[in-house]
């Protein structure tokens, strides 16, 4: 790394860490949306950014970890970390289920893609009518301690939840930078690139795919159960909801797949422009502005710069292909 | 006679429809090999249309659906033309993302327009029905039924006897094959994502006699219609008619020993089971 881009990144990281002392309690929350986006959008893209196994139904694990976290909160008083945890283990198990099974059957492309979908709306029509976790009456968590800062039962205020998701979006950044490079980043690149040729190297393409999907899954499961413990309240038809999905998938798309950057760069500029969108839309009474922009924003990414924001940006700012 | 039966025969009719909706996805799908994601929001537009003809014009809805197929056809050949065919040779991935925007702008655009209640059209035969000794059909369902199968009929003489039809077949087919015989294959193709458009907004028209329309409905109904086309075996048109069959059936029987709101679990699960057990379709052909 160079010295221009480590002056790029520690000017980013300090902005980020100074932020919430100088924002309102507003921008703080529209901060975490961006947080969340960027965090779901890394997960997604270790395995559709690293690996080429595309997933239009992440909602499904996102809404794994957040069920399971609330739900044993909710009902047992179960430690939330616990919960979380436990969480990410149902999630890496259904992922690797999914994953094993359209594998092992040869479901690749376009029908691993509506596989996902098929799972994750699946799951969703379950919980409507899985009474135990509410139902399509949602599941509430008791909200207590707004303004302490318990990190050990997820219990604080927004600004406690925004550095957790910080953290969590920088050791994503640090993990994904590990993953590529070490022999199994090299692996999914090859398998992204080009399957056959991959597998006649001698690389178990199987196994690999398998670890995509579940690693993924897992961590997408994590953020899930944390930012449970953040809205407090859990409906089927929101946390698993396909346009979630595609939401998750939109931030990495604007902002480069595949790249490191790339999902945190589409997070901040489909939130900033999305909650911008929402106000005007409140404000003149014109409902479905953000999700116009999302839909204008896919379409105008595909036809014009089909590899993202991030890099073209970083080519822009002169800093190299260091920063990928 | 127990009960079940006119679930199953209602079932039955609507299947017909969910067939010709599928089909327009499997005529795209098996000739332009472009994976439509806005399938049911380009349904949701046509009824739109509809809606709008009957506040304007009184338009019955069986009048209109020869209209609105029109416009939906020039919109399927203009944005086959315009967009997608550059999208031919780019990777699979980025026609998805191409299409799911279209997807997210074509809904979010109904939405400004029509806001997001739901609407409905009124016909002097909503609440008519035919009595076969114990068995009572609605008639909007036999009329919407009715017309898909004539939708189909139409088109399988279509692809079996027409040139464009034949000249279609051959650009799926093989499509450098169909080129060094003089085809010029992205026309081909631009028709065909118009005739698959045509289906799905004259399957919409139908659909509209038995449900409501409103904005988010699109992405529900392109789920469906993938469902049913993989059920059934992409590019088989009896595949599409059998796989709306079992999908309308099954739904039947849901609402029926169930709960309705349970439905669409027994459709995915068939999808489930046909992508593993079956990949190709139950009456697909091994690729």
């Amino acid at each position: 790394m160079n010295r221009r881009q480590g002056l790029a990144l520690a000017l980013a990281g300090a902005l980020l860490v100074a932020a919430p002392v100088f924002v309102g309690p507003y921008l703080l929350s529209v901060l975490i949306v961006f947080l969340v986006a960027a965090y779901l959008g890394q997960c997604w893209n270790i395995m559709m950014g690293f690996a080429g196994q595309l997933s239009i139904g992440h909602a499904l694990y996102y809404g794994l970890g957040a069920y399971t976290a609330a739900a044993l909160f909710a009902h047992f008083g179960t430690l939330p970390w616990l919960g979380v945890i436990l969480g990410m283990a149902v999630a890496a198990l259904v992922a690797a289920s999914i994953a094993a099974l359209s594998f092992r059957f040869a479901v690749t492309g376009v029908y691993f893609a509506l596989l996902t979908i098929a799972f994750n709306e699946f799951t969703r029509i379950l919980f409507e009518h899985f009474e135990w976790v509410g139902g399509t009456a949602g599941l509430f968590l008791h909200v207590a301690q707004i303004n302490a800062t318990d990190l050990v039962h997820l219990r604080g205020s927004p600004g406690m939840f925004y550095y957790l998701l910080l953290a969590l979006s920088a050791g994503a950044l640090w993990l994904s930078r590990a993953l590529l490079r070490r022999r199994i980043g090299f692996y999914w690149l090859a398998i992204r690139e080009d399957e056959p040729a991959a597998a006649a190297l001698g690389i178990d393409t199987f196994w690999m795919k398998l670890a995509a999907v579940t690693l993924s899954g897992a961590l997408t499961a994590l953020g899930g159960g944390i930012v449970a413990f953040y809205d407090n309240n859990l409906y089927p038809d929101t946390i698993f909801a396909t346009s979630r999905s595609v939401e998750i998938i939109t931030a990495p798309i604007i902002g480069g797949m595949g790249t490191l950057f790339g999902p945190i760069v589409g997070a901040f500029l489909l939130t900033t422009m999305g909650e911008a969108m929402t106000d005007f839309g409140a404000e003149f009474g014109v409902p479905g502005l953000k999700q116009w922009l999302y839909g204008g924003a896919l379409v105008a990414i595909v036809l014009l710069q089909p590899a993202g924001v991030w890099p073209w940006v970083r080519d822009r700012l002169g800093l190299g292909e260091g920063l990928r | 006679m127990p009960g079940w039966v006119n679930f199953v025969v209602a079932g039955l009719l609507t299947g017909a429809v969910y067939g010709l909706m599928a089909l327009g996805l499997s005529v795209i799908f098996g000739v332009v090999r472009v994976v439509n994601f806005a399938h049911g929001e380009m349904m949701m537009l046509a009824m739109y249309g509809v809606i709008l003809l009957q506040r304007w014009a009184g338009f019955d809805p069986l009048v209109s659906a020869p209209v609105v197929a029109a416009a939906l056809f020039a919109l399927g050949y203009a944005l086959q033309r315009g967009l997608l065919n550059r999208f031919i040779s780019r990777p699979e991935h980025e026609q998805f993302i191409l299409m799911l925007g279209v997807a997210a702008l074509l809904t979010s655009s109904m939405l400004m327009v029509f806001g997001p209640d739901a609407a409905s059209i009124d016909t002097s035969y909503a609440l008519d029905s035919y009595a076969l000794g114990s068995l009572i059909l609605d008639k909007v369902r036999v009329f919407a039924a009715s017309g898909a199968i004539l939708c189909m009929a139409l088109l399988w003489a279509f692809f079996r006897l027409s040139r464009t039809g034949k000249a279609i077949r051959a650009c799926a087919d093989n499509p450098v094959g169909a080129a060094v015989a003089g085809l010029d294959v992205n026309r081909f193709y631009a028709t065909a994502f118009g005739i698959g458009a045509a289906c799905v907004a004259a399957a919409g028209t139908f659909l509209l006699l038995l449900v409501d329309v409103q904005p988010y409905l699109g992405a529900d109904y392109t789920l469906l219609s993938f469902v049913i086309v993989i059920i059934g075996g992409l590019g088989s048109m009896p595949g599409a008619l059998l796989g709306g069959v079992l999908v309308g059936v099954s739904e039947g029987l849901a609402a029926y020993f169930v709960a309705p709101s349970l439905k669409s679990l027994f459709s995915y699960g068939l999808l489930i089971l046909v992508l593993l057990v079956r990949p190709q379709g139950l009456m697909g052909r091994r690729a």
